[in-house]
């Protein structure tokens, strides 16, 4: 099992290694060809010949971006230019915060929906027409609403949230077997301790499931929502770095945001684990 | 009203049909009873509604029609006073041993200590032999260990009666044996009034005093009730040498393979009194069913002997 996960980890460096060589090989500078006076002058008025004019930047260039921007993440020079892990900062807050209030929402809605079969049917309509909709198409709606980008951009958050936390939940709880059902029914016990000590550990790995995916989306969210919104955020950074051409930053941006949506997953899945039961 | 501990009278059950209306009744006509510190037990074919009848005795299910009374009152919706065993032990995967019956417990006296509770249940789990188990939790254990812990929730609230949905049925034969004398002993020592159904023809004569006959469904009902006339201090090791035990084992066997088929049709309709079906004692040997006025042509029914009472 351990020479599995230690051959694994040498297989992965290995194909780190193999794409950074490929990538550095792909973005070498081609030398110019040697121009004759007036031309190589003519060129480099141009900005041609010049060696960072390679256009896509080489695996060197964007690890000195990692490197600037890690050896300091917490800086801020006004709104256009703060540290990383501010901007992560200011995206996890929106997407916590969204995604929280779509908690506080979804899962009592889903529980209600869940225990009757009557409500599942009468909602079941509204959840299929507004679970498809792209969560940005709502932001024309909040901007206008809402007056606010900020407020928004949690808005849209909320809005993608709460379908795969709603529908799960709904499910985990219309699913739980009638057998536990039953023996708190033969036990009189009371509708409270019913759904706080038979209902919500039974469908507890079923709602946990459905966190982990609104998390997944939220974080596919932000990126764009923040794009359009401005001001704060690892979105608007992407966008920000992309209006100055500096694709190292955009890089490193891409790197982070995917490093995050991994850690968040991960705690996800730890919580996952501490619910779920063997039968 | 009578003084039975448990009456049941005139239960019904038609389930609707696929396409609207209704089906034939599963079982209609149904009367027995059943005194305090008896051990019934219900045999039948699978679809003659014996689970049906103990989930409207549980207060889990509605009957059609009828109606049952326990201790002079009217069952209606679940209660505490009846402990259900379910066939499938029905333990919460999430809650150790422990939990599951503390679980009981603290429904039936919230108002106890955490101590009291642990100690009051670990009694219980000492009585089927988990005493080392407790902290378990369900995915743990063997299925014979599962249905202990739920054999110890039912117990653990000392319900007035007891209801086993064939308890044992997804055991194999050893584990089943070892249960069955467990239960046997819990029973004798606290004369508890259980409800069983089985399909197994040993398991009701060494555990009942009483054993319900169902005809096949639909439209089944209580064909007679056969009295295990041995003495009540029985043991799986000893009691197929006694010869009343051949003859109760033959006269269930005869039963559910030849005449279970045909009970609600002629013989049904000529002899049978469904608000009193024939008490037969088959292990009594030399008592003859008494001689009722046939029609000519018509063979009178293997009853060993009819007591209407």
């Amino acid at each position: 099992m351990r020479s599995l996960k230690l051959k694994a980890a040498v297989i992965s460096l290995l194909l780190f290694l193999l794409f950074i060589g490929a990538w550095h090989m792909a973005t070498l500078p081609k030398e110019s060809t040697s121009l004759a006076g007036a031309s190589a002058e003519y060129a480099a008025l141009m900005g041609k010949g010049a060696e960072k004019s390679g256009g896509f930047p080489p695996p060197l260039e964007v690890g000195r971006a990692f490197v600037k921007y890690l050896a300091d993440p917490v800086y801020d020079h006004g709104p256009n230019d703060k540290g990383i892990a501010i901007q992560l900062g200011h995206s996890l807050a929106r997407v916590g915060l969204g995604f929280f209030l779509a908690v506080l929402v979804a899962v009592p809605l889903g529980f209600v929906i869940g225990m009757s079969p009557l409500l599942l049917r009468a909602f079941d309509p509204f959840i299929q027409v507004l679970k498809p909709i792209s969560p940005l198409a709502w932001m024309p709606l909040a901007l206008y609403t809402l007056k606010d980008s900020n407020v928004s951009g949690i808005f849209v958050i909320f809005i993608c949230s709460i379908w795969p936390m709603l529908i799960n939940t709904a499910f985990g709880v219309a699913s739980v077997r009638r057998d536990w059902i039953n023996v708190a029914r033969t036990l009189e016990v009371n509708p409270l301790r019913l759904a706080f000590l038979v209902i919500l550990p039974a469908a507890a790995p079923t709602i946990l499931t459905g966190m982990r995916i609104s998390m997944g989306i939220a974080w596919l969210v932000i990126v764009a929502a923040e794009m359009l919104v401005g001001g704060t955020g690892i979105g608007y950074f992407v966008w920000n770095e992309w209006n100055n051409l500096a694709l190292p930053n955009v890089i490193f941006a891409i790197t982070m945001i995917g490093v995050v949506g991994m850690l968040l997953d991960m705690i996800f899945g730890r919580l996952q684990q501490l619910v779920t039961y063997r039968e | 009203m009578s003084t039975h501990f448990l009456l049941v009278e005139a239960l019904q059950k038609v389930y609707p049909a696929a396409g609207g209306g209704t089906n034939a009744p599963v079982f209609e006509d149904i009367h027995f009873h059943i005194d305090r510190g008896e051990f019934v037990c219900i045999v039948g074919h699978s679809g003659c509604g014996k689970t049906t009848i103990l989930n409207v005795l549980a207060g889990l299910e509605e009957a059609t029609s009828g109606d049952a009374f326990m201790d002079g009152r009217e069952v209606r919706g679940p209660s505490l006073d009846r402990g259900v065993v379910f066939q499938s032990h029905a333990l919460m995967p999430w809650m150790s041993v422990l939990g599951n019956v503390a679980f009981a417990v603290k429904s039936k006296w919230p108002e106890w200590s955490k101590e009291k509770v642990r100690e009051h249940c670990t009694g219980y789990l000492e009585m089927v032999g988990l005493g080392a188990a407790i902290d378990k939790k369900p995915a743990e254990l063997s299925g014979g260990m599962k249905q202990r812990v739920g054999i110890a929730r039912a117990f653990a609230i000392q319900p007035k009666m007891l209801l086993l949905d064939e308890p044992f049925g997804a055991l194999d034969a050893l584990t089943r044996g070892t249960i069955q004398d467990e239960l046997l002993k819990i029973v004798q020592a606290t004369h508890q009034t259980v409800f069983m159904i089985t399909h197994d023809v040993d398991e009701a004569i060494l555990l009942a005093d009483k054993i319900l006959l169902m005809s096949n469904g639909p439209h089944a009902k209580i064909a007679e009730i056969v009295e295990v006339t041995m003495p009540r201090d029985r043991t799986r090791a000893g009691i197929h040498h006694d010869p009343q035990y051949y003859r109760i084992r033959n006269h269930l066997v005869d039963f559910l393979v030849n005449r279970s088929k045909t009970y609600a049709g002629a013989e049904a309709g000529m002899f049978h009194d469904p608000r009193n079906p024939p008490l037969v004692r088959p292990g009594l040997d030399g008592e003859r069913a008494p001689v009722l006025a046939l029609p000519t042509g018509m063979a009178a029914p293997q009853l060993k002997q009819v007591i209407n009472n």
